[in-house]
């Protein structure tokens, strides 16, 4: 699947919910089945570093994909991660240094992607987009 | 005079809100606490009526102004005790006041000297040290804090030596609300001639303290933790020191006479207040405090303290909750955590229902790696709260544990 159509997925299953608690809920389900990242790679290089919880991201080229694996300590940032990691893994890196972040205000979701909010995914979202134009970069 | 919590509750224009379509659950009082109208109205009145710059003006406006900035200061000095109005200088807040003092030292102090600082301090009052001990070669040494969240006072002891020049200690610990010895720390200090700053920022909406009776050389606080402004707050610096430390900026008001060969200073408290202050702010911190005398310090404590003991309660029935700063000298704060369920996440389902604490290590990192946590949930109360939303905060926290479980 495209990122657009993985990203009109999820709004979607989202839709699908009236209320904030249930979002919620099925975000933190989300989390709960993010594949963890190997133990090995949380180290302080793939650590980023928001004040309130702390995100790890690793990512690797397979073929002409990329895929991301990432962890935090905090639940909730999980759930958006195990959010982000679905659009995002698997991608060229063309697709991803293309696509944007719009769909999680439609979801509801945005607060999480405050800057102010320091939690680390904003950053995340930022790193993996240098990851992709890194990758572009050695691929040319 | 009887404490009516609904009128005083009138007082707050903001806890009328709604966060999230709940009612505001207030209990970040320890971050900031919420204005009175009083003090909005203060505000008002300034900047309608009488606005002008002060100590400089021949003109009306600049008397009524100067007139009323200096009356705040007279009214900071009757609340904290000091002997002169002139021991009262008025900052941007704590964390300036306490640059201020680490700065006037940073030409006092030489290699060897050493500072005591308490492993409970805010990054605030441990940062400033460590500056002043790079630039001057005096060491730093922290006193340890035990299990309950108390420092370990014979450890102080024996830190203390001829050496030791300056002892920095917060009242009230921000991160857990425990009350320190204060009067037994300045009094040990004191014994081998040195110098003790209090951090009060954390204890003034709370206890008022009397700087003469502690005979604490300074004293700093904050005017937003006690129902003022942002942006103020006050040092106070017993005269002996006013006169020894050098001014702090140089700038206007802080001079007695300039020539391009010498300038001299003017006295306190003006040598130490360059430029022109936040005029506004101090007449409104002013204000703050008659508000808060007008509540009377007791029933304040005895509102804060009902609401401290029933939250204890009810908290510890929550399977798995474990509060941080056990210790029975303590203020209206709980720092907590449930099981392994991260501080972040509960803070976030506790503001999906309009209750705002906060989370995280509250610029405590020292005590969060003590404990070995990444942070706690910490909800402050202040004399405006009811029974009725710690209920709230106890329902909330059910339901965030259930969710996040
Ligand atoms: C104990 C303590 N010290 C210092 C500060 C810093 O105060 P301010 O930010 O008003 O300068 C705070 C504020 O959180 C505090 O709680």
């Amino acid at each position: 699947m495209t990122i657009k159509e993985i990203q009109e997925e999820l709004i979607d299953e989202f839709a699908m919910f009236d209320d904030w608690m249930q979002k919620y809920e099925y975000m933190i389900d989300l989390g709960k089945t993010l594949p963890l990242i190997d133990a090995e790679k949380k180290t302080d290089d793939k650590l980023i570093k928001g004040c309130q919880s702390k995100v790890w991201l690793n990512s690797e080229m397979q073929e002409d994909k990329i895929v991301f694996t990432a962890d935090s300590d905090a639940i909730i940032t999980k759930g958006i991660i195990a959010i982000m990691i679905r659009v995002f893994s698997h991608q060229t890196p063309d697709a991803i240094v293309a696509a944007n972040t719009d769909f999680i205000a439609e979801i509801g979701l945005q607060e999480h992607l405050s800057p102010t909010r320091a939690n680390g995914l904003v950053s995340m979202v930022k790193q993996m987009k240098l990851y992709a134009i890194a990758y572009q970069a050695t691929n040319k | 005079m009887s404490f009516d919590i609904k009128k005083i509750r009138e007082d707050f224009p903001i806890l009328k809100r709604k966060v999230n379509n709940a009612p505001l659950v207030y209990l970040d009082n320890a971050a900031t606490s919420q204005k009175p109208q009083q003090v909005i109205d203060c505000i008002v009145a300034y900047y309608s009526n009488y606005n002008a710059n002060i100590h400089r003006g021949v003109h009306s406006l600049s008397q009524e102004a100067t007139d009323a900035y200096e009356k705040a200061r007279k009214t900071l000095q009757l609340h904290f005790n000091a002997a002169h109005s002139h021991e009262i200088l008025f900052t941007a807040g704590t964390t300036e006041s306490i640059n201020l003092v680490a700065s006037g030292f940073s030409e006092l102090l030489k290699t060897g000297d050493e500072i005591i600082v308490s492993a409970l301090e805010h990054h605030s009052n441990i940062v400033p040290w460590q500056m002043l001990c790079e630039r001057t070669g005096a060491i730093l040494k922290v006193i340890p804090m035990n299990e309950d969240g108390t420092l370990q006072m014979d450890r102080y002891s024996n830190l203390l030596n001829d050496n030791t020049k300056l002892v920095f200690v917060n009242h009230i610990s921000n991160a857990l609300g425990i009350i320190n010895p204060i009067k037994k720390i300045i009094e040990q200090a004191h014994q081998v001639g040195a110098a003790v700053l209090i951090d009060g920022a954390q204890a003034c909406s709370h206890i008022k303290a009397d700087v003469q009776a502690l005979d604490v050389d300074f004293y700093v606080t904050s005017a937003h933790k006690m129902c003022g402004p942002t942006g103020v707050g006050m040092l106070y610096i017993k005269e002996a020191w006013g006169k020894t430390l050098p001014p702090y900026q140089g700038g206007g008001e802080m001079i007695a006479t300039v020539t391009f060969e010498k300038t001299t200073y003017a006295e306190m408290p003006h040598k130490f207040e360059a430029g022109t202050p936040n005029i506004c702010g101090g007449i409104a911190f002013g204000a703050a405090v008659d508000y808060l005398n007008s509540i009377g310090f007791d029933a304040i404590k005895k509102q804060e303290e009902a609401l401290l003991s029933y939250a204890t309660e009810q908290l510890l029935q929550i399977d798995g909750l474990k509060i941080y700063g056990t210790a029975s000298e303590k203020t209206s704060v709980i720092s907590f955590n449930v099981s392994e369920i991260h501080p972040y996440d509960i803070g976030t389902i506790l503001d999906k229902l309009g209750i705002a604490v906060r989370t995280g290590q509250h610029c405590t990192q020292p005590i969060m790696d003590f404990y070995g946590i990444p942070g706690t949930v910490r909800a402050s109360f202040a004399f405006y709260n009811t029974k009725e939303e710690v209920d709230a905060l106890v329902n909330a926290v059910k339901r965030a544990t259930m969710m996040l479980s």
